[in-house]
């Protein structure tokens, strides 16, 4: 089971990702201007500020030679997380429903945040709240950081609808923890398919008890469970 | 042909910094402002001005959450 994590000029937390999955299987490092995805079993789209985040966070990398065979990835099924800016891009692309905009409080705001698990059964959620390799043992209730300032989460009234109708919230804030003024508290959000998620707190940053959590780690350690499920 | 794109939130999505901006003109004792709304301006050449439109959808514009309004520089 290998992970291919993108960067993009201007990513930041394309390391800690790699790192991160490889606490569960491979990884490499892919380059954004090459379409290759040298045969990964599953894609990190990482944090950072791609593109500088010019024009819109997101909507430059979406062009990319390396995004363009993420999308036909991704529409063959293969698996797709996104974190941060990695969702922004996943949302500019229409990989997932949505778009993010700027914090309601306007500021850059780096703080641990509490996330309920809705959709426990994803392919991106199926290992946290168990005790094997990557679970956190109990709650479904992670607690990881979050660092942006173009975050909140919004999507039009139909959208919503469907989304809710489909299982497609997959993370929410959890109660007094919505601090960038997403819509209905969302956190995380998958495609109708289910192979595509993306959220904005950062799981990469939360899979060693040295910086204070590991309920990051079950995000990757799902994604290889929906892998290996998928290839018995 | 110079052109200017107009892009604004939509109408119902929250717009902090408009409302920001808002809140700051009465403490400057500008008085009786309402509906500030805080947008970007992209001013480009073109040479086919039909593209200008396609360009917004796919770019310049993210249509899911923003309205545009394209004005040529001649008209």
């Amino acid at each position: 089971m290998k992970f291919g994590v993108l960067r993009f000029p201007g990513s930041c937390d394309e390391v800690d990702a790699l790192y991160a999955a490889r606490r569960v299987g491979d990884a490499e490092l892919l380059w954004h201007g090459e379409r290759d995805l040298r045969g990964v079993d599953a894609i990190v789209v990482p944090g950072g500020f791609s593109y500088g985040d010019y024009l819109r966070a997101g909507a430059i990398a979406r062009f990319s030679p390396a995004m363009e065979s993420v999308i036909a990835f991704a529409q063959d099924g293969g698996v797709v997380l996104g974190i941060c800016n990695g969702f922004q891009v996943l949302c500019e692309a229409r990989l997932l429903p949505g778009a993010l905009l700027p914090n309601a409080n306007l500021r850059f705001t780096f703080r641990q945040v509490d996330l309920d698990i809705v959709e426990p059964n994803t392919a991106f959620t199926c290992a946290c709240g168990s005790e094997g390799v990557g679970g956190n043992g109990s709650a479904m209730r992670l607690s990881i950081p979050a660092k942006h300032s173009w975050g909140r989460y919004y999507a039009d009234e139909p959208t919503l609808a469907s989304m809710q109708e489909h299982g497609q919230v997959v993370l929410r804030y959890a109660p007094g923890e919505n601090f960038n003024g997403s819509l209905d508290d969302i956190a995380g959000v998958r495609n109708e398919q289910g192979n595509v998620f993306g959220l904005m707190p950062h799981p990469e940053h939360a899979v060693d008890e040295l910086t204070g959590s590991t309920d990051g780690l079950c995000i990757f350690a799902s994604m290889r469970m929906a892998v290996e499920g998928a290839r018995v | 042909m110079h052109a200017r794109v107009l892009i604004r939130p939509k109408a119902g999505i929250l717009d902090p910094q408009g409302e920001a901006v808002q809140r700051a003109l009465p403490a400057l004792g500008f008085e009786g402002v309402a509906n500030v709304h805080i947008g970007r301006l992209v001013e480009l050449d073109v040479e086919d001005v039909s593209q200008l439109e396609p360009m917004c959808e796919k770019l310049l514009a993210n249509p899911l959450v923003e309205d545009y309004e394209i004005v040529l520089a001649d008209s």
